[in-house]
């Protein structure tokens, strides 16, 4: 999910002007250094939170300090040994077996953050952030899935309502798709595309709606190359070759033909509202992503995380755990997702009826009740264990159950090299 | 100061050569010694950029020749490599030698082949990308469903992805080749042509015979450097297959690619040092059959 992402982050820091905090200044005791990548909008939504979080507590000022995202990782890495950098930084949920591994983040307090508290205030896929007894680092802000759907092309042909499980998302797609006389398509009912978030569709959705589950013994044992995982893959493959709905990788890149009014429907994240909604002349709506065979509903999450680094010590650390606990307030969740459109990470922030009935956001924060957070070794191989799956049977003519065996045997290979350490 | 002027003007000589040197030799070993010691060093540990780095040996070269996912890479560089500088130094001695007898706008001509190359990478390789897609986006694709004609799957087919994105490689680098060229065609005296032709020699003759044998060193010097070109190939690769690096199924996936996808997306910084030593060693070697046949000039 964080790749494609990436790289528009990476065009946005080559364009913006550096903004930076204007956090300095004023008689007080205590600086803490807050480090992100730069992403303009996440840039601005911290500065606000700063500004508020500094009313709040005179006595403590906070520097942020950000980089492009292809050196964020390697200059944490460097700084905060040497006792420089940050003292509150952020990171990718994947990267935190890595942290804790380094030492660069301590667990945080556990009187302010008791562990059955965070249980029961954050949304279940936090839990991924708890090693033994304590807590390690906590989002302000989450990520789900959802199915966004062409309301013109629905009104077309004549469709009334989005398509509420799997069933109906096919009939559906029949009717949008489109073909030229000589059968090429010139509309896809639905996008797919493994190299974007079909693969995360597919891991944590379509297995478990299939009566599987994708990964066993905490996402360190592949468990998808059995009848659940032969019935979810089937069911994707078949969109493309059986019913014909859709192409792999149609108009290049599935958000492209969904932007292009090319596709009916699309399943991304919710980081791609921003980009649609400044496409001109393009009417979209947002609905859950459709329910299982059996009714079961689920949903894939990823979010980055604030954690406190190792080098916060005395009245720093004191500091930084006030910092975190502003970071994790229903506030500052609000104001993320006003400012970045990412959802809150908390029921009490996220589920109020104003968000939850937002005809954009509500769909997404629905979904975060049941989503799950896959825990990465290596996205972008593991990703790529997917992506050639589909590849071989689309490309060289190899049996499903092949594939899938192939794919489970090169994911398990990746796992085990992570974890063997 | 005594010693300095103990010194005989040939001692003193050096001395300020080596002074002069002093900087460049700095430069030269912390920027670039240090770090090429420093990646083969870290080829036999193991480092994830964040802990500490660990020594395993040869382990990172062991996993790397057993693993087929490397060999398949390994050929695809060859092959940009075998396909992509005989044709691409075939058709600029071809663009070059026509464009050498053109008189007509001969200046804007040469300048049209040059352009090329003064584009980015990654902006010819996107748009090159969209002309490969299938309808109804892709020019190529869209002009033969015109007539009727079936549509090719360019990038994703895993054997006309390779030729694909060489293609948009060959194209980027055949100005630069084309320039090279038209100075070696004019390097050549025009004495040599008057004698021919009052001889009454054939223009196929005088082609054999005298341009290309007189072009050898502008030869020598194109192969090498569209050799090194074509082996550290990357940016067009990656940027016309962003969404599946090197796909499909890592058809088009060059060595440089690996290294990248292994560092800076597995954070396996052995392993991809391990990589990278691989390719030195292959340019290495290429280097020293250039300075053989440089030689034998």
């Amino acid at each position: 999910m964080k790749r494609n992402r990436l790289r528009t982050f990476m065009l946005g820091a080559a364009t913006a002007a550096m903004t930076m905090a204007a956090g300095t200044g004023g008689a007080s005791a205590v600086e803490i250094e807050y480090w992100q990548y730069f992403f303009e909008a996440r840039v601005d939504a911290m500065d606000k939170l700063i500004e508020n979080f500094e009313a709040a507590n005179p006595d403590i000022t906070v520097k942020m300090t950000h980089f492009p995202y292809d050196s964020y990782r390697t200059k944490v890495a460097a700084a905060i040994p040497a006792g420089q950098g940050p003292d509150v930084v952020q990171l990718f949920y994947g990267w935190l077996n890595d942290y804790v591994e380094a030492e660069l983040i301590q667990p945080l307090p556990a009187d302010t953050f008791p562990p059955e508290k965070i249980e029961e205030e954050f949304f279940p896929m936090v839990k991924a952030m708890r090693m033994g007894d304590s807590y390690w680092a906590l989002p302000t802000a989450v990520r789900s899935l959802a199915l966004f759907y062409n309301e013109r092309m629905f009104e077309e042909a004549g469709i009334e309502n989005p398509p509420a499980n799997l069933d109906e998302l096919v009939e559906t797609a029949k009717k949008l798709t489109k073909k030229d006389g000589a059968g090429n398509l010139t509309a896809v009912g639905l996008t797919t595309g493994m190299t974007a978030q079909d693969h995360h569709w597919i891991r944590e959705v379509l297995i478990r709606q299939f009566g599987g589950e994708p990964y066993l013994d905490d996402y360190k044992t592949v468990n998808y190359n059995n009848e659940a995982g032969l019935k979810a893959f089937g069911f994707y493959n078949d969109l493309q070759a059986k019913h014909g709905v859709t192409k792999a990788a149609f108009m290049d890149e599935p958000q492209a033909a969904f932007k292009a009014g090319r596709a009916g429907m699309h399943i991304d994240g919710s980081f791609r509202i921003g980009a649609l909604e400044s496409v001109r002349g393009l009417k979209w709506g947002v609905a859950e992503l459709p329910a299982g065979p059996d009714g079961t509903k689920s949903n894939y999450s990823s979010y980055w995380v604030n954690a406190i680094t190792s080098k916060a010590e005395g009245e720093k650390f004191d500091a930084a755990v006030k910092f975190m606990e502003y970071l994790t307030s229903d506030e500052a969740m609000q104001i993320w997702l006003e400012t970045v459109g990412e959802l809150p990470a908390k029921p009490s922030a996220a589920m109020t009826d104003e968000n939850v009935n937002h005809p954009v956001y509500g769909p997404f924060i629905k979904g975060l009740e049941y989503a799950k957070t896959t825990v990465f070794a290596n996205e972008s191989a593991q990703r790529q264990a997917m992506v050639d799956m589909m590849q071989r049977i689309e490309l060289q003519g190899q049996a499903l159950e092949e594939s899938v065996a192939q794919a489970a045997e090169e994911e398990q290979k990746i796992l085990d090299e992570y974890y063997k350490k | 100061m005594r010693f300095y002027n103990n010194l005989t003007i040939s001692q003193k000589q050096i001395v300020w050569a080596w002074i002069f040197l002093a900087l460049p030799v700095l430069f030269y070993v912390v920027i670039r010694f240090y770090p090429t010691a420093n990646a083969f060093v870290l080829s036999f540990q193991e480092w994830n950029l964040l802990g500490d780095r660990k020594y395993v040996g040869l382990e990172n070269y062991a996993k790397l020749f057993s693993d087929p996912v490397f060999w398949k890479v390994f050929k695809n560089t060859f092959m940009y490599l075998i396909l992509g500088t005989p044709v691409s130094l075939v058709l600029s001695f071809i663009i070059a030698y026509h464009l050498d007898k053109v008189r007509f706008m001969h200046g804007t001509i040469r300048a049209l082949y040059f352009l090329p190359f003064m584009t980015s990478a990654v902006a010819m390789a996107w748009v090159w990308r969209w002309f490969y897609q299938p309808v109804p986006i892709g020019v190529f694709n869209n002009f033969l469903a015109s007539f009727g004609i079936s549509q090719i799957e360019f990038l994703s087919s895993t054997t006309n992805a390779l030729p694909s994105v060489l293609a948009c490689a060959v194209w980027a680098g055949l100005g630069f080749q084309v320039i090279i060229f038209m100075a070696g065609l004019r390097a050549i005296p025009q004495s040599y042509y008057e004698a021919a032709r009052i001889d009454g020699v054939s223009t196929w003759t005088v082609l054999t015979e005298i341009t290309i044998p007189l072009l050898k060193p502008t030869i020598v010097f194109l192969v090498v450097f569209s050799s090194i070109g074509f082996l550290r190939i990357f940016d067009q690769v990656f940027n016309m297959t962003t969404n599946n690096p090197g796909g499909p199924l890592n058809s088009t996936k060059p060595l440089v690619l690996l290294i990248y996808d292994t560092a800076f997306n597995g954070f396996n910084m052995g392993y991809a040092a391990a990589q990278t030593v691989v390719l030195f060693t292959i340019l290495l070697v290429v280097s020293l059959i250039q300075l053989r046949l440089l030689k034998d000039s």
